[in-house]
Order: C-alpha cells, then sequence, then structure tokens
C-alpha cells in the first residue's frame, strides 16, 4: 500500500507536535472531528469519544475547552483524536517535544499502558534516546541530511515497563548502541 | 472600566482645546454684531478689523469675548451649543411627537442608517465571496486583488456622482439603491481584507490534520477556514460598518439628496447654518459609534460561544 492510498484509506491515526486542536470546539467535539469528516452516525460518535477520552484519562474534560487544558492534557486530548477512528497505525510525530520532563515522563507511561490496551501499531519519531529506548520494541535510527536508516535494533526489554528501568544496565546498554547509531549518522555532516 | 480615565482626560483636552478656540473663530463676527448694536470697539469698522489678527482684536477687545461664546450664528459653535443644537433637533423633537419630522435629525439618521445597513449587507456580502473565490483561486487571487486595491484610490466623491447618474439610467427610481452602492463600494473592501487573512490563517500542521483524514474541499472550509476566519471577519465588519456609514454619507453629499445626514450638513454649508452641520456631524459620529459597539457585543457574544478566549 502506497502512503497515498493509506491516507486515502484512513489507515493511520496522525498525533502532531504542534498539538493542533481547534480552539472553537470542546475537547469532545475536537476529538469527534475525524468521525465527522469520515461521516460516523451521531451516536457511534458519541460512544467513540467517550471510550477514547476514557483511554487516555481525559473523560469528564469532553466539554471544556483547549486553552483550558494544561499542554499535557492537550496533547492527550490529540491522542484520543488520533484513536477515535481506530486505524490500524498510530503515527506520531514528536508528541512530547514540546513539553516538561516530568509531564512527558508520566505520559510516556500512560503511552505504553494505551499499547497494551489498543495492541496498536505506533510509528514514534522521537530526539531523545530515552524516550526510543523507553516506549519501544524496535528501534530505527536515522542519520540526519540526508535521511538515512543507519541502524535497526530489536529492544529486548519486557512488556512491563517501570520508570526506573530506565536506570538498568540493560537499558543503558541499548541507549549506548543508538547513541553510538547516531554517532555513525553524523559522521560525514561535519 | 480601568480605560475610563485615559479616555475622559482625551475628552477634557478634546473640549479644552476647542473652548479655547471658539474665541478667536468667532472674534470677528462678535465685533460685528458689537459694533451694529452701538458697543464700541476697537478698531472700528469690519475693513480695518480684516487688517488686524484674530488675536490682537481679542487682546484688544477683552469685553467682547463672551459675546464670541453666545453668538446665534457662530463660526465655531461651542459643544454646548452643538449640544443644545443636537438636542432640538432629536430628543426634543422626539418628546413633542415629531421625531420622523423632515427637520429632525432622528428621521434624517434613519434615512441614512437603512441605506448604511443595505449597503454593509452588499459590501460583506461581496467581501466574503470575493474572500473566498481569492483563497481558493490562484487565477482569482492575482486577477482580482490588484483591482480591489486599485478600488480604494480612485476618491468616492468623483465616483459617487457617476453612480447615480448610472443608476437612474438603468431605470432605479429614488436614491436609496445607488447610496447602497456607494455605501458597499467602500464597505466591501475591509471585508475582503480580513476575510482573505482569516481564510488563511490556518496553519499547515491544522490543514496537514485533515489531509490525513482525507477531508474534501467542502470539509475543510466548513470545519476549519471558515471557523478560523470569525474572529479576523469580526474586526473588518466593525471598520466596514464605518466606512459604510461614510460611503452614505459622502452618497447624500453631491447628489442633491434633501434627506439623510449629508444632506443636513450640505444644507447647513449652503444655509451659513455651521450649527446645523455640527449637529449632523455629531449625529452621524453617535450612529457610527453606537453601530461599531452593536457589532462589538455581537463579537464578543460569538467569541465567547465559540468557546474562544477573548
Amino acid at each position: 500500500m502506497s502512503p497515498d492510498e493509506a491516507r486515502r484509506r484512513r489507515a493511520y491515526g496522525y498525533v502532531f507536535q504542534a498539538v493542533g486542536l481547534y480552539p472553537w470546539r470542546t475537547i469532545a467535539r475536537n476529538v469527534g472531528l475525524p468521525l465527522e469528516i469520515m461521516g460516523f452516525s451521531r451516536e457511534e460518535q458519541e460512544s467513540r469519544v467517550k471510550n477514547v477520552l476514557q483511554l487516555v484519562d481525559l473523560e469528564g474534560f469532553g466539554g471544556k475547552y483547549p486553552w483550558q487544558l494544561s499542554g499535557g492534557m492537550q496533547q492527550r486530548a490529540s491522542i484520543a483524536r488520533a484513536l477515535a477512528f481506530d486505524a490500524d497505525i498510530l503515527l506520531m510525530d514528536e508528541p512530547f517535544g514540546a513539553l516538561d520532563e516530568i509531564v512527558r515522563d508520566h505520559l510516556n507511561e500512560q503511552l505504553l499502558a494505551l499499547w497494551a490496551r489498543t495492541g496498536k501499531t505506533i510509528g514514534f519519531v522521537t530526539h531523545s534516546i530515552p524516550e526510543a529506548v523507553y516506549l519501544s520494541t524496535r528501534i530505527v535510527v536515522m542519520s540526519p541530511r540526508p535521511g538515512r536508516i543507519t541502524d535497526v535494533i530489536e529492544n529486548p526489554l519486557s512488556a512491563e515497563r517501570p520508570l526506573d528501568i530506565r536506570d538498568t544496565p540493560e537499558f543503558l546498554e541499548i541507549a549506548h548502541r543508538v547513541r553510538e547509531g547516531l554517532r555513525a549518522g553524523h559522521a560525514y555532516d561535519d | 472600566m480601568r480605560n475610563l480615565l485615559p479616555i475622559l482626560t482625551v475628552l477634557a483636552a478634546i473640549a479644552a482645546i476647542w473652548y479655547l478656540a471658539v474665541a478667536p473663530m468667532n472674534i470677528r463676527t462678535a465685533l460685528d454684531q458689537a459694533e451694529r448694536a452701538g458697543q464700541a470697539v476697537e478698531p472700528e469698522g469690519a475693513l480695518a478689523r480684516q487688517e488686524v489678527s484674530s488675536f490682537r482684536l481679542l487682546a484688544q477687545n477683552p469685553e467682547i469675548i463672551p459675546m464670541a461664546y453666545a453668538l446665534d450664528r457662530p463660526r465655531l459653535p461651542t459643544p454646548v451649543q452643538v449640544g443644545e443644537e443636537l438636542w432640538k433637533t432629536t430628543g426634543e423633537m422626539a418628546l413633542r411627537g415629531r421625531a420622523m419630522s423632515k427637520r429632525s435629525l432622528i428621521y434624517h439618521g434613519w434615512i441614512t442608517l437603512q441605506s448604511t445597513l443595505w449597503g454593509f449587507a452588499l459590501g460583506t456580502a461581496l467581501g466574503i465571496l470575493g474572500a473566498v473565490a481569492i483563497v481558493y483561486s490562484r487565477v482569482v487571487d492575482m486577477s482580482l486583488m490588484p483591482w480591489a486595491i486599485i478600488s480604494q484610490t480612485v476618491p468616492i466623491v468623483a465616483l459617487a456622482p457617476m453612480i447615480i447618474v448610472l443608476s437612474s439610467q438603468v431605470g432605479i427610481e429614488g436614491r436609496g439603491v445607488p447610496k447602497a452602492i456607494i455605501s458597499a463600494y467602500l464597505c466591501y473592501f475591509p471585508v475582503l481584507v480580513g476575510m482573505v487573512k482569516g481564510l488563511r490563517s490556518p496553519g499547515p500542521s491544522q490543514l496537514d490534520l485533515l489531509k490525513t483524514y482525507s477531508a474534501n474541499g467542502l470539509q475543510v472550509f466548513l470545519k476549519l477556514r471558515l471557523p478560523a476566519s470569525v474572529p479576523y471577519l469580526f474586526t473588518s465588519l466593525k471598520v466596514g460598518i464605518a466606512a459604510a456609514l461614510v460611503g452614505t454619507i459622502v452618497g447624500e453629499l453631491p447628489t442633491g439628496a434633501i434627506s439623510g445626514l449629508g444632506a443636513r450638513i450640505l444644507i447647513g454649508d449652503q444655509f451659513g447654518t455651521p450649527l446645523a452641520i455640527w449637529a449632523a456631524l455629531f449625529a452621524a459620529a453617535i450612529l457610527a459609534g453606537v453601530l461599531v459597539t452593536v457589532l462589538d457585543l455581537l463579537q464578543r457574544v460569538t467569541l465567547k460561544r465559540m468557546g474562544m478566549q477573548t
């Protein structure tokens, strides 16, 4: 399937770095936006919105407007929006890049839980090595200009991942390999 | 009301300058009257006084100065005189049940308001349609935009009589329609520019999002571009309605109209009654203020209902 076909078949949900919630829509109506566009029935829209808001721990916030929510909650709402139409793949482009470290840790944990519950394939782009190792089953290391794949690393960590797993030698070893891959990519840059 | 104090300060400054200006502006008329009434003035004779500056006349005839503030037909009336005239031709007439008399500014204001609202509706519709066409078609963008800008460089005073002549030539009776066209001519431009900006305001990521849903063009318009343009629309509507009012008044000036605030201004000029001009001017300013305020309230209510922070 070509990327364009995938887009037309609505095969993926996309989470941008910029949250991009529409300020004139409530959280529930923002999450329901793709459903409206894809022509889901009203009842179907309501039940799906309710479900995904629960998935991202935002039940009760559906009637709020984006500016009434914190940055982390807004990003969760945008994840809910990408989940709403139940695409097979979830693509996330540095979704937590603009958030502070603590909120980011929290959202990382939540994303893992979400992944466990939905079993969706998630493509996650990040600049943070710990984030990459913590969240992944497979890490693809890419070089900048030209964007080439320099390494593909299978992540052996178990699905059960408390936050302090990041201090284990196992974790640090994978992180080291990712760093090496990034360095190799940068070598012919300067 | 934390901006009340600055507003009052500016108002007080304007009133002060105005009062100071009344004496030198009216001193010659006051001296002429005093001389005719047999009072001694310095120098004698209107002709001799023409050689002397207003400020010297003031210095030489301090006892005449109070008269300059109480003339029947002052060159520059005081704010109080304007207020009195305004009251005489609006509130007082309304109290006597003659609000729609031909001498009442309420009647003339109503005539002007009607044309303004028609022109505003027409101009807003044209502006929005034009903006949609410009945003969606590069050809229209390249071809229409320069003309829209050029249209605003043509003095409306030169264009107004032509519009009147042409519209009577094609068989349109009365002045309502041509006045509305003139007013729409001034009003559509700010709406057009504001709406183009508003419809283009969604960022690439907001547009990309809809692309990933493979939304069609109509959906992009209704769900993203249109709501995103609402704040811009209101801002330009406020400019637009003021422009529409100016357009209507200009449309009433050079066209031999006998009703409307513009006609009152022209008649006041022809009959040498500056007070009538000032009263009509203030009526127009008050009308503009009311219209803009109404739109401002509408904007607040709409944006609040849309959940936007204001």
